[in-house]
Formats: structure tokens, sequence, C-alpha cells
């Protein structure tokens, strides 16, 4: 149901006031009138109006002096000055003002219709956008972000410290520990939190498609460009950049970084035209960049410039005291999302949970209570619901090469090192499969 | 109050046929019986030589005080232009809830926006403003629904674009104020 528009006019004009009165009062609104401004100003203070028609001559204080005072009592105001002699100035001194619009009486039925009709509209905005803005603020304490742990509480602090200044964070942890919740965290507890958070993964993509998703490109810049396109830095103006996996990016973008970290700004690939760009950097590893950087694969520079405060989000079996919060949280939602009853978790299985080491950390228990609740009996899950036996989550391996190195070592151990059985299953020939051997560097175990 | 009848009260010459053409419809509408009858007032008084036209506040206001009575619903029907201060003109007004409204047939021909006449839209946009400002006076406001006979109507294109029938809301409101009315 739609709230029932208040409008106040004020005019010293009896007619005046009776004519718009009965008009709108014919449109359903609630109408009051005012035969002066300082009428009008102490009815303001008592009563909220959300359309205020006002005359711009009046004896005593005039049309624009109240609109000032009515601007300072309610910003949000929407305020109409009607006069019966326009003039330009007027005009634009009542715009400059604060006034919603001008009009010149008497004007026509329509007029005033599509009038009241867009400062209608005006203020249903205005109202959508507060309960945005709520829905916004609420997220700042990210429900996501669980655990009373005190690891888990050290890093809350952490975020709390670290979210009102502009200084860049590496966040770090294995695979699977929220590294991103911690980062949206960060950014919905800034003072950035009205701009957009920017995510890029820059583990899954190449050196020239990161390069075009990071600084944008010119239409023509290459094939395929067929159109101009702002990049994530440009996106993240005002906001975050949250570059996740920032281990794995190439040396040539490694530098390409640093300068746009240094200078904050950026040519658009295949352009000319020099942008700049106000964004905080978050970025998340699930390596030791230090080690990197020692080993000379990382360059030292930009960790520096990357590392100001470092956050180290604890793996999940150093912070088993919030597995039953966790395990109690994605109960809630999936049965929630999956359109079921609440669930319970039998003891046993929750202690077992406790237990289990979980090396692929928070991901895998959240896709292990999914499965639970999909395969269980809809009430209680019970210990035969988890796959414990098994990691879901590949952890360690990172790229399509870990994954094949790991497949053809798996193979070959299999079938004791024999070539020609092994590239058979593998559905290669013996060439290829020894050819990945010498890549890979594979041994037969002693 | 005790509703009797509703009076159309024409000023000025209006064709006999023109309002029994219209009576009908009324009648069905509010359930009321429709009385016609001629009425005389000093137009000159209420014209206003700045402006070329009638003042639809000050008539509305003599039909209120010199023709309404406690039984009955009084719709004054004008063949002048009428305007109210703040608006260049006006179809029609009447009193929320009230005793008395006004109706003007001057901007309703086609003939005075150059169009061919047409006899039966002409009447039809009598019967529908006529219908449209006794419904304010039984308490309807404005219906967004676009077929219903209280949607607010600026253009007599507006007008055309309605039908001359309260849509189930309105009517059931109608209803409701009545019975409300009558209890009182």
């Amino acid at each position: 149901m739609t709230k029932k528009i208040s409008i106040l006019v004020v005019d010293d004009e009896e007619s005046v006031r009776d004519s718009l009165f009965n008009w709108f009062i014919e449109d359903g609104y609630r109408v009051e009138c005012a035969e002066n401004a300082s009428k009008a100003l102490s009815m303001l203070e008592s009563d909220n109006f959300d359309i205020i028609l006002a005359d711009i001559k009046m004896p005593g204080m005039d049309g624009l002096e109240m609109l000032k005072r009515i601007k300072t009592l309610r910003k949000d105001s929407i305020v109409i000055i009607m006069t019966a002699f326009a003039t330009v100035d007027t005009a634009v001194q009542a715009l400059k003002d604060g006034a919603f619009d001008y009009v010149t009486k008497p004007f026509d039925p329509d007029d005033l219709s599509h009038l009241i009709r867009n400062a209608s509209k005006q203020i249903s905005l205005l109202e959508e956008n507060e309960i945005l803005k709520e829905k916004v603020v609420s997220l700042e304490n990210i429900e996501d972000l669980i655990g009373n742990s005190q690891a888990m509480q050290q890093v809350l602090r952490e975020i709390e410290s670290v979210a009102q200044s502009n200084a860049s964070v590496i966040i770090t942890g294995e695979s699977g520990t929220g590294k991103e919740l911690v980062a949206r965290a960060i950014h919905a507890n800034s003072p950035r939190k009205f701009f957009p958070m920017v995510s890029v993964h820059c583990g899954a993509l190449s050196e020239s498609l990161l390069e075009s998703e990071l600084f944008g490109h010119e239409k023509g810049a290459f094939t395929g460009a067929v159109y101009n396109r702002k990049g994530r830095f440009e996106m993240a103006d005002s906001g975050t950049i949250f570059l996740d996996e920032i281990a794995t990016i190439s040396p040539k973008m490694q530098v390409e970084l640093l300068r746009v970290l240094e200078s904050k700004s950026f040519v658009r690939v295949g352009g000319n035209k020099e942008i700049t760009s106000d964004f905080r950097v978050i970025c998340a590893t699930n390596r030791d960049l230090k080690t990197m950087v020692e080993k000379g694969i990382f360059r030292e520079d930009l960790f520096y410039r990357l590392n100001v405060v470092n956050i180290n989000v604890p793996p999940l079996r150093e912070r088993i005291d919030d597995i039953p919060l966790l395990v109690e949280y994605f109960i809630r939602k999936y049965c929630t999302s999956m359109n079921r009853p609440p669930m319970t978790i039998e003891v046993a299985a929750l202690k077992r949970l406790e237990e289990f080491p979980f090396p692929g950390n928070i991901r895998e228990l959240e896709n292990m209570i999914e499965r639970a609740i999909v395969v269980g009996n809809g009430k209680k899950i019970s210990l035969r619901d988890l796959p414990l036996g098994k990691t879901l989550v590949s952890t360690t391996v990172e790229s399509l090469d870990d994954l094949e190195k790991n497949h053809i070592s798996q193979i070959l151990s299999k079938y004791n090192w024999n070539i020609s059985v092994s590239a058979k299953a593998l559905k290669v020939d013996r060439v290829t499969l020894y050819n990945k051997i010498r890549k890979y560097d594979l041994k037969p175990a002693k | 109050m005790n509703l009797e009848n509703i009076t159309l009260i024409s000023f000025g010459y209006f064709e006999k046929e023109l309002l029994e053409m219209i009576v009908n419809e009324i009648e069905h509408e509010f359930s009321f019986p429709v009385k016609t009858r001629e009425g005389f007032l000093a137009l000159s008084e209420y014209y206003d030589a700045a402006r070329k036209q009638y003042n639809g506040n000050e008539l509305l206001k003599v039909i209120e005080s010199r023709f309404a009575t406690e039984t009955t619903k009084t719709l004054g029907l004008f063949n002048v232009d009428l305007f109210i201060p703040i608006l260049t003109y006006i179809f029609g007004q009447a009193f929320l809830n009230g005793r008395s409204g006004i109706a003007s047939i001057y901007r309703l021909s086609n003939e005075r926006y150059g169009i061919e006449k047409n006899q039966n839209t002409f009447v039809n946009r009598i019967r529908k403003e006529v219908i449209h400002e006794l419904g304010h006076t039984f308490g309807l406001i404005h219906c967004s629904n676009p077929t219903c006979v209280m949607r607010s109507s600026t253009y007599v294109e507006d007008i055309d674009q309605k039908n001359h029938h309260l849509c189930g809301k309105c009517k059931a409101t109608l209803d409701f104020l009545i019975s409300e009315g009558v209890k009182s």
C-alpha cells in the first residue's frame, strides 16, 4: 500500500488556497493550508508535509525566504514555488535555493497533475534510497563471518581497526577460510561502503585478459574489442578493488600494478588518455608472499606497497570451537534456501566434524552440510550423511598443471609405472606420457 | 442526511433533450431519482474580464448557498468557460462529500477544438462529467482505474478514454458512503 502524500498550500489569497485545497482533496491527498509563511513554518515544526506549494509574493516573509528556512528545517522537503509574475531571475533564485520546481499562476490542470506526480515520484525515490541505504548498512556485520573463537575474534578486531583507514591490506590464509568475506567486511565498514567493491580473480585470467580486465580497453585495441570497456580499477572509483590470488599475477602485471598503485592513474589498453581513479586495494592469497619475494618470484616493491596491513585468517582446524556455530549457521542457511523445515545434527556427527582436519576449511564444511541436508532424512544430520572419508574440496591444487601432474602421478603409481598401461588409461600415447613425466619431473617412489 | 434526490439545475440555454438524455444513466449509477430544472443567475457577476472566463469558485459557492438543500445533491450545469484562480480552466468541481457541485459543457464539444461536430461524443462527455462531479459530492475521490468515471480528466481526450460507470471499487465505496450517510 502506498503512503498518502501530504501537501501544505501556502498562499495569502484565500481563493487560491481553496482552489488548490479542493483540487488536491479530490485527488485523495492530505491537504492543509496556511495564509502566510510564519504560520506555515510553525505548522512544519509540528507536522511533516511531503510537498509544500508556496506563493512567492506574500506579506511579511516571502516565498523565497520561507524556502530557505524550510530547507534548514528539513533538507529533503519538496518545495514548489508559485508566482503570478514570472521572471527568470526569481525562478533561477528559487531553484538555486533548492526549490523542486517553479510554476506561474494560473497553470493548466495537466501541469498541476504532472507537477505533483513528479514530486510524488521524487518522494518515493528518496524513501526507497533510505531503505536501500539501511539495507547496505545492515551488511556491516557481515553475517557470514562467524566465530567466537579467540583466533576469529582477533580477525574481527583487525577488520574493525583497519576498515576506517585507506591502507592497502593483504589477507592471507588457506583456501576456503573466507578471505573474500573478510575483504567484504572491511569494505562494508569503511567510509567507502556506499561505493562499489569490485572483485577480480587474478588466477582465473591470462596475462592479457587480466590487463584488459583491470585497465579496460578501447574499441579496436585487439581482435574482439568491439566496444570501449571500463576496467575494474575505473569501476572501483571511490570504492574498493579486491584482487584475489594476487600471487598468481605475472611479472609484467606486477610492474603495471605497482605503477597504478603509486599513481592511481592508468591508461586503457589501446588508449592514450590517462584515467584516474580513487580506489582502495585489498588483496588475498593462500601463498607465502614473503618467501616468493625472497625467491624473486614476486616483486619486493609491490609486496611492500600492498602489505601495509596483513590479516591472517586462521584455518578451521585452528578454530575448532567455531565448528558448532558454523554448522548451525549452514544448516539454517541451506534449510531456508531449500525450503526445508529446520534440521539439527546428531551429537556424534558433530563430534566427528570437530575431529576432522578440514583441509578445505570452511568451504569444505559448508559443502559437507549442504550435501548432508540434500541426502539426509530431513530431520537430523547423522554420521552417515557426512562424507568424512574423502576431501570434497581440493585445496592445494591451484593450476591445471598441478592437477595434471597429480593425476599422472596417481595413475603411474596405480599401474606400478608401467608406461604402456598408464598411457592407455590416460588415453594418451607413450611419447606424450614420457614428455609429461619429463616436464613434471616425476619419479617412481622408492 | 436522508438523501431524497439529485437535482440538476441548468443555467443558460440548454436543449431540453440534452438533459433528458443523461438522466437515466445518473439514476442508474447513484440509485437516486434525478430531477432537472432551470435556474437563473446573473452570470455577469461571476465574469472575470481579465481572463474572459467565469469564476468557478464563486459559482460553486452560490450554488451551495442558494440552490442546495439538505436532502439533495445539487449540480449546477453551465454553458460558459469556468476557471479557478490557480488553473487556466476547469470542466467542473464539487465539494467533496458535500451538497453541491458545478460542471460546464463549454469545453466538451468537438467544435471547440476545430473538429467536426459529434452529438453522441458531446452527450457522452457531459454524462461523464456530471457523474464525476456528483461522485465527489458523495465523497468519492479520483480513481486510478483508467476506465472509471472517477478518473481525473484534464483534457476532453481523457474524458473520452473513460466510460460513464463507476469501477467496482468506487461503486463499493459509494455504497458504503451512502449507507454511512443514511446511518448518520
